[in-house]
């Protein structure tokens, strides 16, 4: 991997690897706003928001993650996304998350509903980007 | 010999349906016990690129924390006990909580309170029975702890650690598990959680491999206070998967022996109950012997 354009992505969640593999480009959303990440990017640690993560595989298809906050380190042309929850666009149940949005978005006072409305609204997001 | 043969013979019954069931609980144990390690293996990537990140922050920039600082002078300390939510598990749940009796004594010599915190309905029982204080109690997860369990048990912990004064505010927080080293070798142990010693990990970074100059987003002190909450709940899950799998681990052994005394039961039963089958039967070979000696007697008499 070293005469080329590749970083070695993995998007981990706290309890399994929910993808791992070569990528050419990472996008993430952080605190302050979305990071691209390319070949060669300076080492970065940053905290992400609830959002969707897009990695640009070598092979096949973009990929989509949804993921509830997070980190992530890029260092050595090695990126990491770390999250409690991250899913990928093709594990997502959208009628679940909408209807989880729904209720969620109802009562809007509770701080909890909001990250639950967040989160759902990421997924939602995710699954949309990817079809 | 006090019994008859039906009775000799209905108790090798009864052990025979226990050894089945103790062997099912076996095999299950058995089956659990990979899924276990698994779950284990599968959460250690998370757990190492965390502590890479927490010790990259730690080594570049000189920032306090408040989960990272000592207190001057400690009062109180919180104990997390993990024990298990079933019996049947040898003497599993007994030993995590004799060595969290000994840590109790050992904080308490030094002169600190202790709250404590306890996983596992085992545990919740023990100290209810005695009549012990807790202050929270969390059940119902204790062969498959899922992360949100672990970020529950981690925000309440981290919450009491945080809170200057208050009924439950802490200076330490210690948790007691059970580490699994192998399928024979569980031991009980006892860490110091909070506040963080960010260099003692799980694994440590190799230290050949030096550690890139990172740029912090939005700042280093920010990152932190994202990244050791989760930290944190990160050990403590680790904590309770360990946990689990020296349940099964120990589950899986005493059903084991279980199955072997049943066993050795039923061989011994076995035994008496053809010893007393035979004494019957050799009774009643005398009795039929001594009536036809006696009836040859009487015979002879008259003739």
């Amino acid at each position: 991997m070293a005469d080329n354009d590749q970083l070695q992505v993995e998007l981990v969640a706290a309890d399994r690897t929910v993808w791992s593999g070569q990528a050419t480009m990472v996008v993430a959303k952080t605190a302050d706003g979305d990071i691209g990440v390319l070949r060669n990017h300076m080492p970065v640690l940053s905290l992400l928001v609830d959002g969707v993560v897009e990695i640009t595989p070598v092979d096949g298809d973009k990929l989509f993650a949804a993921v509830d906050g997070g980190f992530l380190s890029v260092a050595h042309n090695r990126v990491s996304v770390l999250s409690q929850h991250a899913v990928l666009s093709a594990e997502i149940d959208v009628d679940a998350a909408r209807s989880e949005l729904e209720s969620a978005g109802s009562d809007s006072d509770d701080e909890d509903a909001a990250v639950r409305a967040r989160r759902a609204d990421a997924r939602i997001r995710a699954v949309e980007r990817a079809s | 010999m006090a019994l008859s043969v039906r009775e000799y013979r209905a108790r090798i019954r009864s052990t025979e349906s226990m050894k089945k069931i103790t062997r099912a609980m076996e095999l299950i144990a058995a089956s659990r016990i990979i899924k276990a390690q698994q779950r284990a293996q599968s959460a250690a990537p998370y757990a190492r690129e965390l502590t890479r990140a927490v010790s990259a922050v730690a080594t570049y920039s000189n920032v306090d924390h408040p989960l990272t600082r000592e207190p001057e002078d400690p009062k109180r300390a919180a104990v997390l006990i993990v024990t298990s939510d079933r019996g049947l598990a040898g003497a599993y749940s007994s030993s995590v909580l004799k060595e969290a009796e000994r840590l109790a004594e050992k904080l308490r010599s030094e002169g600190k309170e202790i709250d404590t915190y306890i996983c596992g309905r085992k545990g919740e029982a023990y100290y209810k029975f005695r009549g012990r204080p807790v202050v929270q109690t969390w059940t119902g997860f204790s062969d498959q702890p899922s992360y949100d369990a672990a970020h529950e048990i981690g925000k309440a912990l981290i919450e009491a650690f945080l809170a200057e004064d208050g009924e439950h505010a802490v200076d330490e927080v210690h948790v007691v598990f059970t580490r699994f080293r192998s399928m024979l070798v569980q031991e009980p142990t006892d860490v110091r959680l909070l506040p963080l010693e960010v260099v003692e990990g799980e694994e440590r970074p190799d230290s050949a491999e030096v550690l890139p100059l990172y740029e912090f987003e939005p700042s280093p002190e920010a990152v932190l206070d994202g990244l050791l909450p989760q930290y944190v709940q990160s050990r403590i899950f680790f904590a309770l998967l360990q946990a689990a799998a020296s349940e099964l681990a120990a589950r899986q052994k005493a059903m084991k022996s279980a199955t072997d005394n049943a066993d050795e039961l039923i061989k011994k039963y076995t035994r008496i109950a053809n010893q007393a089958r035979q004494a019957g039967i050799t009774q009643e070979i005398s009795e039929i012997v001594g009536g036809v000696n006696a009836l040859a007697d009487a015979n002879a008499g008259n003739e």
